[in-house]
């Protein structure tokens, strides 16, 4: 689950992060309040504004603007608040911005990028560092990794002080900021642990001209697994930023993806469904979704399945493949034959069942005079879809 | 032989009174009458599955008692990583985690601990294994597999099943199927299995399928391609998949380069791997490699 920078800021407060501090808003009238706080509490006569959407990108989009006065403040903030934020991550849609954040100005003298998340070939988290601060860190790691500095951490002995001292000095920092960046990261560990993230990133971290270590810009990611004890990080949950099909969806049990092409699938299993998705493109066709049904594919998981697969207006067919492991084809093909003659389907449906009473699952498709095309194993269901989704059926 | 479980593997299944492991240990019960006992702490004493096997209060207790060497755990996420950890100190051998959603955190401490013991961990978020007509540990449908000599490894449960399914169509069985489940962090990896088919007597060939995230795949081609010499067989789910958008498995997320499906097949073909693009093709893809070692 992602959350919004303003709500980053707030965790590493409340674990003592220093921060670039600010105010959010949702509404242009509370805009003067908010530039008078920054003003007065927290001592800065300029300002920034920035747009919270999830996704990245956003300074190159627009959504982030430096503000030398009160004047210009204003006029960023009313651009801002409400416009349609496209960014590299955003999709070509964009992202309305519904929330602002107003913060103090932090003269910069060198920027760094500090992030904490899972190595899974080690098992082990580890903490990245590298002075590469304010870039896609991606970027860097690709062109030059030996730029992102890495220290691995021992789970039940947690991250070390020679640790941090070490990252320090690779990333060569010296003093006071020595202390102040080893400090943040031990406080970012305990974050990382006691919220159950995914990642945090602090990108980036700042050294101030005043000689002060702290956070421009934070991100968290928290694991879906986890939110059951993290009721503190479940309030944080933004709908809005998410697409409101793949909520629906999540709300009947099903996992969907919306994608760009004009073939649905309904699958059983994410494996077969991305292989189901594969194949789908390898026969010239390309899917328009990722769904996976899981273990209970009966007649109101799969009626549900129709609704959110063609609330694409691009989707041209339907492929259905399911492989009844503890699922019983039979009852899968009675949820089919009533979906299709309830819903009142305009686009042709192949079927491919298998496994567990795959023969009686035939008969009750054939036999229920609903326009199906039947398909026999992964391939011929594939070529079938993708002809009928370009009008050769 | 096989790997991992046959017909002398003695099961046990941690979380027998709940529903679903009460419904699958009564499906490897009736599979292979290798079940012989479950786990629940507070109803020892009882009997599960009408009355066929005993359950007991502890791993060491039916370790103790009627010689558990695997165990197969159904108890929900917020207690599945004590239950692996407690068969690990128990001593069961081969432990099979079926529980989706154990919190990544939970994992990483159960990782190091069994560092610590001698247990080989599958899963979690897995189907389990299945050594057709010896041994069914865990949800894959028994009956869609049939026995022989093609080894099967995958991250992902129904696409297992189309891959088995596919094997027998065209007239080849199975020696030991292993779901080794879809979450970041797993307890056995591909090319440990890898290695545990190549030094089976029983393997001829082996399948192995991915998909999108990490790096496991990866690791398992560049191992097989300096110590494996039975014909490998790749497929990677996922070529469709959009970068950043998890695919319902945990770990199948694109986060870096060398994730991606395409990415993955060209090193697997580097290696020497037998790569299909087409999920169809598995089962040709494996005879005709056979026969190609055989001619």
């Amino acid at each position: 689950m992602k959350i919004h920078e303003y709500q980053a800021k707030e965790i590493l407060k409340k674990y003592g992060i220093p921060i670039q501090d600010g105010v959010v808003i949702t509404e242009l009238s509370e805009l003067q309040a908010a530039l008078d706080h920054v003003e007065k509490e927290l001592n800065s006569k300029q300002f920034v504004v920035k747009a919270q959407i999830h996704a990245g990108g956003r300074g190159l989009g627009g959504g982030v603007k430096f503000s030398p006065d009160r004047a210009k403040a204003e006029e960023n903030a009313k651009n801002i608040l409400g416009m349609t934020l496209k960014t590299h991550q955003t999709g070509p849609d964009g992202q309305l911005v519904r929330k602002i954040m107003i913060t103090e100005a932090i003269d910069i003298a060198k920027e760094y990028y500090v992030a904490i998340t899972l190595d899974r070939a080690k098992g082990k988290n580890v903490i990245m560092a590298s002075t590469e601060g304010g870039m896609e860190i991606e970027e860097v790691a690709a062109k030059s990794p030996e730029k992102i500095l890495k220290a691995w951490i021992e789970p039940g002995f947690g991250l070390q002080a020679f640790q941090a001292r070490q990252l320090g000095f690779g990333l060569g920092l010296e003093g006071e900021q020595l202390k102040q960046f080893s400090k943040i990261l031990a406080k970012l560990y305990t974050c990382f642990l006691q919220t159950d993230a995914e990642i945090a990133e602090i990108n980036p971290l700042v050294v101030t001209d005043q000689g002060n270590v702290l956070a421009l810009d934070a991100k968290f990611n928290f694991d879906g697994n986890a939110l059951y004890r993290q009721k503190e990080i479940l309030e944080f949950r933004d709908i809005h930023e998410e697409d409101p099909t793949e909520v629906e969806a999540a709300k009947f049990n099903l996992n969907y993806v919306k994608l760009e092409g004009n073939v649905g699938c309904m699958v059983n299993g994410a494996g077969l469904a991305m292989g189901t998705m594969d194949i789908i493109k390898f026969k010239g066709g390309e899917p328009a979704n990722f769904l996976d049904v899981g273990g209970g594919a009966n007649v109101e998981t799969v009626k549900n399945g129709f609704r959110i697969i063609l609330s694409d207006p691009n989707v041209k067919a339907v492929l259905i493949n399911i492989f009844g492991g503890i699922v019983r084809c039979d009852r899968v093909a009675n949820g089919i034959v009533e979906a299709v003659k309830e819903l009142d389907l305009n686009v042709p449906v192949v079927v491919r069942l298998a496994g567990t009473n795959a023969e009686l699952a035939k008969e009750i498709l054939a036999s229920s005079g609903v326009a199906i095309i039947p398909a026999d194993g992964l391939a011929d269901a594939a070529e079938k879809v993708v002809a009928a989704a370009t009008g050769g059926q | 032989m096989a790997i991992l479980v046959n017909k002398d593997s003695k099961i046990i299944v941690q979380g027998i009174t709940g529903s679903e492991g009460s419904f699958h240990a009564g499906q490897c019960l009736e599979y292979a009458g290798n079940v012989v006992g479950g786990v629940t702490p507070g109803k020892g004493g009882q009997m599960a599955l009408d009355g066929k096997v005993p359950v007991f209060n502890s791993c060491k207790e039916a370790r103790e008692k009627v010689g558990a060497n695997v165990s197969l755990i159904f108890v929900p996420p917020p207690f599945a990583a004590d239950a692996i950890m407690e068969a690990a100190d128990a001593g069961i051998e081969v432990i099979v985690c079926i529980t989706e959603g154990i919190p990544v955190d939970d994992m990483t401490k159960v990782y190091a601990y069994l560092q610590t013991k001698n247990s080989r961990l599958i899963g979690p978020n897995c189907p389990g294994l299945l050594t057709p007509d010896e041994a069914k540990v865990g949800i894959m449908p028994g009956f869609i597999a049939k026995k022989g000599r093609v080894g099967v490894i995958s991250k992902s449960g129904t696409l297992t099943y189309e891959a088995v399914h596919q094997l027998c169509s065209v007239g080849l069985g199975q020696s030991t199927c292993v779901g080794i489940g879809g979450d970041p962090i797993i307890g056995t990896k591909m090319a440990e299995l890898l290695e545990m088919f190549e030094n089976d007597p029983e393997t001829d060939a082996i399948v192995m399928i991915g998909e999108i995230g990490g790096s496991m795949e990866i690791e398992a081609a560049n191992y097989a391609k300096h110590n494996v010499n039975k014909p490998v067989i790749g497929f990677i789910a996922g070529e469709t998949a959009p970068p950043g958008r998890r695919m319902g498995h945990a770990g199948a997320i694109v986060s870096g380069a060398d994730e991606s499906a395409a990415a993955k097949k060209k090193i697997m073909r580097e290696c020497g791997l037998h790569v299909v693009d087409s999920p169809a093709d598995i089962g040709k893809t494996v005879k005709e490699a056979l026969a190609a070692v055989t001619a």
